[in-house]
C-alpha cells in the first residue's frame, strides 16, 4: 500500500515513519493515541479520490485531518488506516466580493483566510473562531464550529454554502449552488445534501472544497465587559443585550484566576461600527439595556485598560490558549455544551459542583450562538500532560460533564467517542438507525473514520 | 557558553497549538522546515513532542527523527510567535536535545560529516586551510579583525561579497586585517548542539586572539558576529553597522542605485541578535527600498542556519529559499541581504527559480552606491 500511496501523492507526502505515525496518532486533547498506519498529503481533489478508491480496494480506514486542534481525539485513526492531512491543500479559489462568499480548498487556515481578506478585501470578513490560526476553516464549520459572528449569523456550519467532497466509494460530488451554477452563493432552494456531511466527523466523506458566507468588515470594534456576581442574572443580561441587535459578538466568561475575577461572570460584548457616532450609539443603546442592574448595584461595566482591549479585541485571542499552561503541563480540553441560554445558571452551578468535587483548575467560557438562541458553554479543565494522573483527574471531569450536560438538556459538541456514546443512547431510536442506515449507505466498506458515531 | 537548557521541565509544556507556524498575521507558513515538509512532525510543537517521546523511550532515535532535529534552522520565527511562557526557551530547547544525541552519538550522516570536517579541516567542507591568504593583509594589531566565517571564505558567490566588503573597507581607510589560516569561530556547531566541539574552537581561537591582540571583531557573517558577541563575549560589529556608520559620517561617499531593493533580514542578524535599522537606513540612504510582505521579526528564513546549508535537509523544488525568491521577486528587482549563508542559499534558489532577480550582499549594493 506504501509503494501505491506514494504513487498517487509523491514519495515526500507519504510517511510510515514511527515519528509521524507517532505525532498523527492524538491531538492535545486528553484522549489515548491510537497510530496510524499511514499518514498522506495529498493536493488535489483527484488525489483524495485515488486514496479514497485504493482504501475501499485494500478495506483500510481513512480519516480525514484539518488542524486536529478538535481536542477531542476526532482524527485519532480509531481502527488504524490512512490518516489525511488536508493541510496541502490550501488555495483560496475564489472570493466573490458582491456575493459575500469565499471558495477555499479544505486545508486553508482561519489565519490565511483572515490575512487574505485583511490584505485584498478589508471590507469582508469570516467568522474567527478562538481557535489557533492553524485551525482549518473547513474542518471547524463541519464539526458545526462557532466564532466571532455567531450571535449574528448562528453556527459557522450554517454559514455554509457547499461543498465538494469525495464520497466514501471515491465519487466527487458537490452539494449546495455549486452542484447546479458556477456560483458559490446558497444551499437553498435545494434537497439540502450538505447536512450529509456536516457534524459526521468524517464518517461519511471527505469534504475538499468549501464555499463560506463572509461578512461585513466594520471599520470600528470595541469591546465591553458587563460583570455580575450572581449567574442567575447572566441569561438575563444576555437575553438583553442580544434583544438590542447592537452586539456583533457576546461572550460570557468565568475562572477562579486572577484573584480579581473570583466569583464574577463577565459578560464581554463586542459592538461594531462604520463610524465613532454609530459606535457610541450602539454602545449607549447596550448601556441602557442594562440600566436595570447598574441602578440595583447587581452589576456594571468593566474598566478596560487599553491593554485589556488589545487583548479581548485580538482575533484569534492567543490568551485562551496559553490555558494550557495553567498547571505547567500543556494541555486543557473541554466540553464544549450546546445548552439554551436559559440554563445558564444550572450549568453553571452544575459546573462548580463538578469542578470542586474533583478537584480540578477550570474555566467557563461561553459563546451566544443566535440571537440567545443557544450557547456554547466551554467546561474547560487545564491538565500536566507529564502527570498521568492529572491527565485521568481531566478525563474523569470531562465525562462527567458530558454525562451532566446530557442530563441537564444540553448536546456536547464535537464529543469525544464515550461522549458520542452517551449522545447516541439519549438519542431517540428513529434518529439513531438514520444515522447507521446513512453511514452504511454512503460507506459499504465501513472505511471512513470508523469508531466515530457508532450506532450498535 | 549558552547554558544548556534542562528541555525535560519544558516540552511537555508545549500544546501543539501551532501559533508557531506563522509570521504575525498568519499570511503564509514561517517556519521553513514545516512550509517545505509539511507533516506535522517538521515545527517546533512536533519537534518539542517527539523530543519528549525520545526521552521517555517511547520513540527510538532513528536517521528519520535526526534529519527532522537538523531540519530545524533555529530561525527563532517560533520564538517569536510561540503564544506561552517558554517561547524564549524553544530553540535553546531544541539545540540542548541535539547535544544530548551528540553525546549519545545519535546525529544523522549529513551532520557527522559536518562536525568531522570542523573538527578536522576548522571547516564544514574539509576543504583546505589558510582560507584568506589570498586578501593579504595579514592581522597586525589593527583595529579590527575581520572574521569572514566559513561561507564567505570558501563559496565563490559568498567571496564575492567579501570582496566588495573588502573595497569599501579600503575605501573608508578602516584599520583592519584578516587572519590568513582562519577557523570556524563555530557557530553552527553550536546550534548543532556539538557543545564539545564549539569549545574546542571557541578555545583555539580565543588564544589566537590574544596572542595576536585582537580587541574588535568586524564580520560580514550574522552566524559568526551572534558567537563572537553572545558566546566569546566580544566586542562584535557586523558589517552593515559599520557600513552605516561610514555612510552616516560620509566617511563612504555614497551615490545612489538603480532598481528596485527589498531587504531580507538574516535570521542570527534579526530575530537572534535584532539588527534590523542599520541595513535599511543604509539600503533608503543609496536606494529605494520596498519591503517584503514578510520582514524584521516576521521575516522568512532562507533555509541555510544551523548547518543546512551544508546538510540539505532544507533544499529541493520546496526549499525555503526557493519560496523566499518567489516572494522578493514580486517586491523588488534586487534581493539585498547581509550574510554570506543568506547570500548562498537565495542565489542558488534563483538560479534553480530561473528568476530575473539580482541577488546581492548589501556591501556589493554599497559598493556600487560608491562608485555611482
Amino acid at each position: 500500500m506504501y509503494e501505491e500511496l506514494k504513487a498517487i501523492v509523491g514519495e515526500e507526502n507519504v510517511s510510515k515513519e514511527p515519528e509521524e505515525l507517532y505525532i498523527y496518532s492524538s491531538d492535545p486533547g486528553t484522549m489515548p493515541p491510537v497510530k496510524p498506519d499511514y499518514v498522506v498529503m495529498p493536493k488535489t481533489t483527484e488525489e483524495v479520490q485515488k486514496i479514497v478508491l485504493l482504501a475501499n480496494k485494500h478495506k483500510v480506514p481513512v480519516v480525514p485531518m484539518g488542524g486536529a486542534l478538535s481536542l477531542s481525539g476526532l482524527v485519532r485513526p480509531l481502527k488504524g488506516g490512512i490518516v489525511v492531512d488536508m493541510k496541502r491543500m490550501d488555495r483560496i479559489i475564489e472570493v466573490n466580493e458582491r456575493a459575500r462568499y469565499a471558495v477555499i480548498e479544505a486545508g486553508v487556515s482561519e489565519g490565511k483566510l483572515k490575512a487574505y481578506l485583511d490584505k485584498r478585501y478589508p471590507s469582508l470578513r469570516i467568522s474567527t473562531p478562538d481557535a489557533p490560526p492553524i485551525a482549518s476553516v473547513t474542518a471547524n464549520a463541519l464539526i458545526h464550529g462557532s466564532g466571532r459572528l455567531s450571535q449574528i449569523y448562528g453556527f459557522h456550519s450554517e454559514m455554509v454554502n457547499g461543498m465538494e467532497v469525495v464520497l466514501p466509494t471515491g465519487e466527487v460530488c458537490r452539494v449546495g449552488s455549486c452542484s447546479v451554477s458556477p456560483y458559490w452563493f446558497s444551499r437553498s432552494p435545494l434537497p439540502d445534501l450538505a447536512g450529509l456531511f456536516i457534524g459526521w466527523f468524517g464518517r461519511t466523506g471527505i469534504v475538499t472544497k468549501l464555499g463560506i458566507k463572509l461578512f461585513p468588515k466594520h471599520r470600528y470594534r470595541d469591546v465591553m465587559i458587563f460583570v455580575t456576581e450572581n449567574p442567575s442574572y447572566v441569561s438575563d443580561v444576555i437575553w438583553r443585550v442580544a434583544h438590542t441587535e447592537m452586539a456583533e459578538d457576546i461572550t460570557v466568561w468565568a475562572q477562579p484566576k486572577p484573584e480579581w475575577a473570583e466569583g464574577f461572570q463577565h459578560t464581554t460584548i463586542y459592538v461594531t461600527a462604520d463610524s465613532e457616532e454609530e459606535l457610541e450609539f450602539k454602545e449607549k443603546i447596550i448601556r441602557n439595556a442594562l440600566m436595570d442592574y447598574i441602578k440595583q448595584k447587581e452589576g456594571g461595566f468593566l474598566y478596560l485598560t487599553p491593554g485589556m482591549k488589545a487583548m479581548f479585541l485580538q482575533e484569534p485571542m492567543s490568551q485562551l490558549v496559553r490555558f494550557a499552561d495553567v498547571r505547567k503541563g500543556g494541555g486543557f480540553e473541554y466540553v464544549g455544551a450546546i445548552l439554551p441560554v436559559d440554563l445558564f445558571d444550572v450549568a453553571y452551578q452544575k459546573g462548580l459542583e463538578i469542578v470542586e468535587r474533583l478537584g480540578v483548575d477550570w474555566a467557563f467560557s461561553i459563546r451566544i450562538i443566535g440571537r440567545s438562541h443557544c450557547m456554547m458553554f466551554a467546561y474547560a479543565y487545564p491538565f500536566n500532560r507529564a502527570d498521568e494522573e492529572d491527565v485521568e483527574r481531566a478525563r474523569k471531569a470531562l465525562h462527567e460533564t458530558n454525562k451532566a450536560v446530557l442530563e441537564m438538556g444540553g448536546i456536547p459538541w464535537k464529543a469525544e467517542v464515550p461522549a458520542q456514546q452517551l449522545i447516541l443512547e439519549s438519542m431517540d431510536e428513529g434518529a439513531r438507525r438514520l444515522i447507521k442506515r446513512v453511514i452504511e449507505m454512503l460507506d459499504p466498506n465501513g472505511i471512513m473514520n470508523p469508531g466515530n458515531w457508532e450506532v450498535e | 557558553m549558552m547554558e544548556k537548557v534542562n528541555y525535560a521541565e519544558i516540552v511537555h509544556r508545549c500544546f501543539r497549538c501551532g501559533y508557531c507556524k506563522f509570521p504575525s498575521d498568519y499570511s503564509e507558513i514561517n517556519c521553513p522546515s514545516y512550509a517545505k515538509y509539511r507533516f506535522e512532525t517538521y515545527f517546533s510543537g512536533g519537534r518539542m513532542w517527539l523530543i519528549r517521546a525520545w526521552m521517555n523511550e517511547e520513540l527510538e532515535w532513528s536517521e528519520h527523527l535526526g534529519e527532522i532535529m537538523y531540519s530545524c534552522s533555529t530561525c527563532r520565527n517560533c520564538v517569536e510567535h510561540c503564544v506561552f511562557k517558554f517561547n524564549e526557551q524553544l530553540v535553546d530547547v531544541f539545540i540542548a536535545a541535539r547535544s544530548d544525541m551528540v553525546e549519545r552519538g545519535q546525529v544523522p550522516k549529513k551532520v557527522g560529516e559536518f562536525f568531522s570536517n570542523l573538527a578536522k579541516f576548522g571547516n564544514p567542507w574539509g576543504y583546505a586551510a589558510r582560507r584568506l591568504e589570498w586578501v593579504g593583509r595579514d592581522y597586525a594589531n589593527n583595529e579590527f579583525l575581520l572574521h569572514a566565517g566559513c561561507v564567505a571564505a570558501y563559496d565563490d558567490r559568498a567571496k564575492r561579497s567579501l570582496k566588495a566588503l573588502l573595497e569599501l573597507l579600503d575605501a573608508a581607510g578602516v584599520d583592519y586585517g584578516v587572519f590568513s589560516d582562519e577557523i570556524c569561530e563555530g557557530n553552527e556547531a553550536m546550534v548543532m548542539g556539538e557543545f564539545g566541539l564549539f569549545e574546542q574552537l571557541m578555545e583555539q581561537n580565543r588564544r589566537r586572539f590574544e596572542e595576536r591582540g585582537v580587541k574588535k571583531v568586524l564580520t560580514p557573517d550574522p552566524h559568526a558576529f551572534n558567537a563572537f558577541k553572545n558566546y566569546y563575549g566580544m566586542d562584535a560589529v557586523h558589517h552593515t553597522q559599520l557600513l552605516w556608520n561610514l555612510v552616516k559620517s560620509s566617511e563612504l561617499k555614497v551615490g545612489r542605485v538603480e532598481g528596485r531593493l527589498t531587504y531580507h533580514d538574516p535570521c542570527f542578524l534579526g530575530r537572534w541578535n535584532g539588527v534590523y535599522k542599520e541595513p535599511r537606513k543604509l539600503l533608503s540612504r543609496i536606494g529605494s527600498l520596498y519591503e517584503m510582505p514578510r520582514n524584521r521579526k516576521n521575516a522568512f528564513c532562507c533555509g541555510g542556519g544551523s548547518g543546512n546549508f551544508y546538510t540539505d535537509y532544507l533544499g529541493g523544488r520546496d526549499s525555503p529559499a526557493r519560496m523566499r525568491v518567489r516572494e522578493a521577486a514580486e517586491t523588488a528587482e534586487i534581493l539585498v541581504t547581509s550574510c554570506p549563508v543568506c547570500l548562498m542559499m537565495l542565489d542558488n534558489a534563483v538560479s534553480d527559480e530561473g528568476l530575473e532577480l539580482d541577488v546581492r550582499d548589501i556591501s556589493e549594493v554599497v559598493l556600487e552606491a560608491l562608485k555611482s
